[in-house]
């Protein structure tokens, strides 16, 4: 499957992956609007991490055997069958927050404001690129085929 | 802070209603001059320090951001300018030279645009480049007096040996500028773009990064007046050695690297300790004349087994042509001249504005009087001093040079907007700094990418204006002033540049 590539050399910290993942995950998809009039405000689905001149943008890596789907207690953590993504169904997610504890990367927030269920990255099913990738400034973040999902470095 | 007359030089003007503070512009500024209240959620920016690089304006997610210059109109006196009112505040303030980085921005006559090109009419055809073949691959070297060849079984066989030759895909090459100057990440863009394009870059007098020596073929390696980071095995490296006498932006003057940019790696490749200034002397403290010049252009020959050209990069001042005259004799395989308005990283903005002769006259004085003294065979000529487009490369080869040299062009093509902050390290574009939060902004692979397609689209231009003209190889151009014609010159310029006025025939 495709997947994020993360390049850390060249992540300038200007969190465009943020706020371009937050416009897309918002009702209207107008970055404008989204950050001036809907509140709550979508949650960012990928965080910029940061120590001194690192930096580098996380998403959820789509693990191959992913902890979260295991430790789901109602089912709502899945795998599309057609992507290979791991997606929450947010309908079914009842906030137990066993996702979160358990993802090896901290992928997985807690939306407290919004629908109180696990919020993390879906890669923009539907969408040619991933609205993080297709708007990251400096090609830090690629959407490539990966070598495996987790979190190995692509071939 | 003490009281400063000094009026702040852009204003930032935030449209509100665009903005949503998701701080992209606080965080790209390396001059701190946006700021997040995160109690009104509102960001302020302070005009004072701007230096117009346009990063945040750039980087904006909702285009909120504009930079102007300040509207502050100081009492109209055509005299006294802006500028230079300015300048004498600063310099009341602090007592000391006034620096600027990239090329100078005066109004000097500018006479690439003066001159107009040729095209075929009914007379001569022209030819489209698109079905028949267009050469620009160039051969930089000396050239023989006359070839020699003998009739054996199988042919033809050359009996002259050739000097060593540098061979350019298209008559582009990548300007001298160091590593220390500008970041390890645009010092491999060039190198890859070059290797891509099939030209040259040029080490500058930083010497050579370890990392970037597989891009040797591609790398003329230069030797000044520091001979930072020269030894044997960076000669041994290069496809050709250039020694530096003078930069267009300040003949006659050394260069100083402030301490601040001699990281571990820059104080390696350039064999200094760490933290100390790296300062070039004025002159090579070896070369007092043509002479002088003549024993170090054949050392360097001797330390390569004469297997590469040594070139030979001036300043254009007065005098010119007798200068490259002596340089040719003295067995330089080419002659870089850089114009008045060259770049720079750092020169004092008095020498720059005020030192020099337009790169357009010194190509044309030197081609003359080469072919005057029946030795224009023995040199190539590589014209610098701010090439801007496809335009200016035929029209400087139509004056008399074989190649040119881009320095700012490759700069601006990799992100640079001129904001002439050069000499501050604080390059918001990751170019001219060695701070580890700004060079990241450069990711070699789009930089790269960014010049590759520079090239190649002057490349394509180039060879539409062969084709117009009826020419299908650039050195059928080389030196023919034929093709162009000067407009709003005068008649001393017309003679100096050796073309006719528009209209005359």
């Amino acid at each position: 499957m495709k997947q994020i590539h993360v390049n850390e050399e060249y992540c300038i910290g200007c969190r465009l992956c943020e706020i371009h993942c937050s416009v897309q995950h918002s009702r209207s998809k107008k970055i404008i609007k989204a950050f001036k009039e809907e509140a709550p405000r979508a949650l960012a689905r990928v965080l910029v991490e940061e120590e001194g001149p690192l930096s580098f943008a996380m998403q959820c890596r789509h693990c191959e055997d992913a902890p979260c789907i295991e430790a789901c207690i109602v089912g709502a953590m899945h795998r599309d069958e057609e992507t290979g993504a791991v997606l929450c169904d947010e309908d079914h997610c009842v906030g137990c927050w066993m996702c979160v504890m358990v993802c090896p990367f901290g992928a997985i927030q807690r939306n407290l404001v919004g629908n109180k269920a696990a919020s993390k990255c879906d890669l923009c099913l539907g969408e040619k690129v991933p609205a993080c990738v297709a708007n990251c400034p400096n090609e830090a973040l690629t959407f490539i085929e990966a070598a495996n999902s987790n979190g190995g470095e692509p071939q | 802070m003490t009281f400063s007359m000094l009026t702040p030089e852009f204003r930032i003007e935030r449209d509100q209603e665009r903005c949503i503070a998701c701080q992209v512009c606080v965080r790209q500024c390396a001059n701190d001059i946006h700021d997040y209240e995160a109690d009104e959620d509102w960001v302020y920016s302070d005009h004072s320090r701007c230096v117009g690089c346009h990063r945040c304006v750039t980087l904006c997610p909702t285009g909120a951001l504009t930079v102007r210059e300040n509207p502050l109109d100081f009492r109209r006196n055509a005299n006294w300018t802006a500028t230079r009112l300015r300048d004498i505040y600063k310099q009341a303030e602090t007592g000391g030279i006034l620096l600027s980085g990239m090329g100078s921005d005066q109004a000097h006559p500018i006479y690439f645009d003066h001159l107009l090109l040729n095209a075929s009419q009914v007379t001569n055809p022209s030819i489209d480049p698109l079905r028949e073949p267009m050469e620009l691959r160039t051969y930089i070297g000396r050239k023989p007096d006359r070839l020699e060849v003998s009739r054996g079984p199988g042919g033809l066989r050359l009996e002259t040996q050739m000097a060593p030759q540098l061979v350019l895909e298209t008559p582009i090459m990548f300007s001298a500028m160091s590593y220390g100057s500008i970041s390890y990440n645009a010092c491999l863009s060039l190198a890859r773009a070059a290797q891509r394009s099939g030209i040259m870059y040029n080490t500058g007098e930083g010497g050579l990064h370890r990392d970037l020596y597989e891009y040797g073929s591609y790398t003329i390696a230069q030797v000044a007046s520091g001979r930072f980071g020269v030894h044997s095995e960076y000669l041994e490296t290069a496809a050709a050695l250039e020694i530096k006498i003078g930069q267009g932006a300040k003949p006659g003057i050394g260069g100083h690297l402030p301490g601040e940019k001699v990281s571990a790696d820059v104080s390696r490749t350039r064999m200094i300790p760490e933290g100390t200034d790296a300062l070039s002397p004025a002159p090579h403290h070896d070369i007092y004349s043509i002479e002088d010049l003549s024993q170090l252009i054949n050392a360097l020959k001797e330390a390569t087994d004469y297997k590469k050209p040594v070139g030979i990069k001036i300043a254009a001042v007065h005098n010119i042509a007798p200068i490259a005259s002596g340089i040719a004799r003295a067995g330089a395989d080419y002659i870089a001249i850089d114009g008045l308005r060259g770049g720079t990283g750092a020169a004092p903005t008095i020498i720059r504005n005020n030192v020099g002769i337009p790169i357009e006259l010194a190509i044309a004085a030197v081609d003359t009087r080469l072919r005057q003294e029946g030795i224009r065979n023995q040199v190539s000529l590589i014209a610098a001093g701010s090439i801007r487009n496809s335009g200016d490369v035929m029209k400087i080869v139509a004056l008399g040079a074989d190649a040119v040299y881009i320095g700012t062009s490759a700069l601006v093509a990799m992100g640079c907007h001129l904001c002439q902050k050069c000499y501050t390290g604080k390059c918001n574009w990751g170019l001219a700094t060695q701070d580890p939060y700004l060079t990241k902004r450069l990711n070699p692979e789009i930089g790269s990418r960014r010049l590759a397609n520079l090239i190649r689209a002057w490349s394509l231009e180039i060879k539409e204006m062969l084709g117009g003209m009826g020419i299908n190889a650039i050195e059928s151009l080389r030196s023919n002033r034929d093709h162009l014609r000067g407009v709003g010159l005068n008649q001393g310029e017309l003679d100096a540049l050796g073309v006719k006025a528009a209209g005359m025939g």
